[in-house]
């Protein structure tokens, strides 16, 4: 590593990093999203991984922060594997079925972006909680 | 650089390595290479998270999941199920003693629910021996903004107007020190900081300088700039392997980076930090005899004034910090003084950082406001006192401090607060006593340590102490008199006033605190001869209940010393001259005829 000469690469070197702790940081804030991907065996085996890891590249590509991307058990709708659920605090979960990697950018760029359900692929919500 | 989807955040403070956290990386590493995971998942090795009573502590983001009590066995089911099925292995959770639910979030745990961490605010959050992640939590970006737009007097000044005050016991408010270093001028001037850490049972600065090295010496630096030093040395005690070794990387990779050393951001400040390690006299934290030490003499204070921002480190003008204090310079600078003066009390600003052990449920290290009440840091934070029994007292600032009883538990703490009830903030240890201590026997074990302590050089200590520690021993003899109740509060009091340095001027605090808030304890043993916690061997009988015995002859067989008589099937008799006080006959009786009192 060479030494570092003024403040604006040191501020780089820090956007630079965030990554490697932004996840621990927006962890315990209880004002962040949760989008919780089913992980269980058929949600693996519909394609999970792939949903999972284009939620977190199309988060990263709009640079937003406090989002926790969260790996859960089985949700119970094997038939809509993949499924995500989108949690804003204070509001009820939306539930999306059939999310593979292009609809987890929809849910991305629409939903939490600006605000715009995917009604199509809505396949339940929770009443308000927290 | 790999994007990870989870991070297990494995405890590597002192605590959790004791109990095999090294190894619970090892076997989750293996694991997750098994699982073919090990891209996906990071694991890494922080410092303390504060609740080693519950180690080893592995935490999982983005879940926010605290799992304690972890052992490397259970690494297998932590990847099978929760990094790869998503599931919390609910038995590893912390449960509620009080309600006995499962807490899976840490914040959602009383022990954490109202700490506000400053000092600590990187511990168990990054790895300490990472300047990267140091760095991604806005790491030396105060160093960065002090060197860019501040003035050396505008950095003391945002420090006089936080409020912050001296962490290493005495409370001193750190901006009026800076200031006196920067007024004096000198070719040569030094910082220092203080992690000797005498007190026994306080770990908070070995905490801070296992998990978060480089805010030590980030805010070091901070001090150097500020004052015009372009020294400084950490005084560390050797029996803190990990934490030399932690300071040690810190050091060097701040200079790999162009952090330290000459021409720090491109600009003309240049700042160097050595280490010097202490061989643990209690003596030694003490700043002028830290800095005899130091320069390679003996561990003796010396006469204040001078102070040392005048004549300090060899004579130079030399700011002297605790490690605690050092860990709340940064947020300062970044949010601002008016941030930090807002939390606390009217004269104590900020957190406090307390090692809370003793008869209590959580043993730990808990940052708290200042202004909170004693009640809400032992019951809520502390869980309570141990095996549901009476508290008693708690004890604050270590051997120079005093305890303080139940009647004042709703005592909001700060400096004054405490200093007026005849304790001490001290360096915050916080030792909470239930009906089975002996506040008598408690100011003797105190003032034994302050004896074995005192460095000899002035007579008020040396001498007075050994005598206060003389009447004690007497008292818990059963042989003390009203007159030695008297004496200790005279001989007391002198030794306060009269000693050199705050060792021997503090020592008898124990002792006049208990003698204030526990009279009736020493009146108990002095006038009836009797310890009402039963802790005292000589003032203790044990006696057989004559309509009670069955004359089954199990104490007297059993009696070490056979000064239990009886015939079969009559009373026995205990001989209470020749009775050590053993207890054996007291536990071994069928029948409970045996009674100590
Ligand atoms: C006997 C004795 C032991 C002390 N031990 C320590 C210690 O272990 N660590 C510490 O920081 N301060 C200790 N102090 C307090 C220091 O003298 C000094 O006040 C402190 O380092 C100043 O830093 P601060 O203003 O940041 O608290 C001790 C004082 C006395 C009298
Ligand atoms: S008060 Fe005690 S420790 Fe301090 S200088 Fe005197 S003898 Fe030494
Ligand atoms: S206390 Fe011990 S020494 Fe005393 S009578 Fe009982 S058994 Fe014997
Ligand atoms: S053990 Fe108890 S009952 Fe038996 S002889 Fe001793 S005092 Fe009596
Ligand atoms: S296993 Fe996928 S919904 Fe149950
Ligand atoms: S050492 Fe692990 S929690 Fe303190």
């Amino acid at each position: 590593m060479a030494k570092l000469k003024s403040l604006e690469e040191l501020a780089k070197l820090r956007e630079d990093m965030r990554t490697r702790t932004e996840m621990r940081v927006t962890g315990t804030n209880p004002d962040r999203v949760v989008l919780s991907v089913g992980m269980a065996t058929c949600g693996i085996a519909a394609g999970a991984r792939d949903t999972m890891k284009a939620l977190a590249e199309e988060l990263a590509a709009h640079g937003i922060e406090n989002v926790s991307v969260v790996a859960t058990g089985c949700l119970g709708y094997c038939y809509a594997e993949p499924v995500v659920e989108v949690r804003f605090p204070d509001k009820g979960p939306i539930l999306y079925g059939d999310v593979d990697a292009k609809r987890a950018k929809e849910i991305v760029d629409q939903h939490l972006v600006k605000g715009i359900l995917l009604d199509h692929a809505i396949i339940g919500k929770g009443a308000g909680r927290r | 650089m790999n994007r990870y989807r989870m991070h297990l955040m494995v405890c590597g403070g002192t605590g959790c390595r004791s109990s095999h956290s090294v190894q619970i990386v090892e076997a989750l590493n293996q694991e997750l290479k098994r699982a073919g995971m090990d891209q996906e998942v990071q694991v890494v090795t922080t410092g303390c998270f504060g609740f080693c009573e519950k180690g080893p502590i592995v935490k999982v983001y983005p879940d926010n999941v605290f799992y304690i009590e972890v052992k490397p066995t259970d690494a297998a089911e932590l990847v099978a199920e929760h990094v790869v099925k998503g599931r919390t292995v609910q038995r590893l959770v912390y449960k509620d003693p009080a309600g006995g639910q499962r807490i899976a979030a840490s914040t959602d745990m009383p022990f954490y629910g109202q700490q506000i961490r400053i000092a600590l605010r990187n511990c168990g959050l990054i790895d300490p021996e990472s300047i990267d992640e140091y760095i991604s939590v806005d790491g030396y970006q105060a160093l960065g903004k002090a060197l860019s737009s501040m003035t050396q007097q505008q950095v003391v000044d945002a420090l006089k107007k936080s409020g912050l005050r001296g962490r290493g016991g005495a409370g001193f408010p750190t901006g009026l020190k800076w200031q006196a270093a920067l007024k004096t001028r000198s070719d040569k001037k030094y910082v220092v900081c203080n992690a000797d850490e005498g007190d026994p049972g306080a770990f908070m600065d070995r905490s801070v300088l296992e998990g978060d090295p480089h805010s030590v010496v980030e805010a070091m630096a901070i001090a150097g700039y500020a004052i015009g030093a372009d020294e400084g040395v950490v005084y560390v005690r050797a029996e803190y392997p990990l934490a030399v070794k932690r300071l040690k990387i810190a050091i060097a990779q701040a200079e790999e980076y162009g952090l330290l050393g000459a021409g720090i951001l491109g600009t003309a400040f240049s700042f160097r930090i050595r280490l010097s390690l202490g061989a643990g006299a209690f003596v030694c934290g003490e700043e002028t005899a830290l800095l005899n030490s130091v320069e390679g003499g003996r561990g003796e204070p010396r006469m204040k004034p001078p102070f040392p921002a005048e004549k300090g480190l060899f004579g130079k003008p030399t700011v002297i910090n605790n490690v605690e204090t050092f860990a709340n310079v940064c947020p300062i600078l970044l949010n601002g003084p008016e941030w930090f003066a807002s939390i606390g009390t009217e004269k104590s600003k900020g957190t406090k950082v307390f090692a809370l052990s003793g008869k209590i449920n959580n043993v730990g290290l808990a940052e708290v406001p200042m202004g909170i009440t004693l009640r809400e840091i032992i019951e809520n934070i502390g869980g309570g006192v141990r095996n549901g029994r009476a508290f008693k007292a708690v004890q604050t600032g270590g051997p120079s401090g005093g305890c303080i009883p139940k009647s004042m538990l709703d005592l909001p703490i700060d400096y004054e607060s405490l200093a007026a009830a005849g304790a001490m903030m001290g360096s915050g240890g916080m030792i909470v006593m239930d009906d089975t201590d002996c506040m008598v026997n408690i100011a003797k074990y105190y003032l034994d340590f302050t004896v074995d302590e005192s460095c000899g050089k002035c007579t008020p200590c040396r001498v007075g102490n050994k005598r206060l520690f003389e009447i004690l021993q007497r008292i818990t003899d059963g042989k003390g008199t009203m007159k030695d109740l008297e004496d200790l509060e005279t001989l007391g009091g002198t030794i306060r006033d009269c000693s050199l340095c705050q060792l021997g001027q503090t020592a008898p605090n124990p002792v006049l605190s208990t003698l204030k808030h526990f009279r009736d304890e020493y009146l108990a043993h002095v006038v009836e001869k009797r310890c009402p916690s039963g802790v005292c061997q000589n003032l203790i009988h044990y006696r057989v209940v004559a309509e009670k015995c069955i004359g089954c002859t199990v104490c007297a067989r059993n009696c070490p010393v056979s000064c239990i008589a009886g015939e079969r099937k009559s009373p026995h008799v205990i001989d209470e001259d020749k009775c050590i006080k053993c207890g054996v006959c007291f536990t071994k009786c069928p029948v409970d005829a045996i009674v100590k009192e």
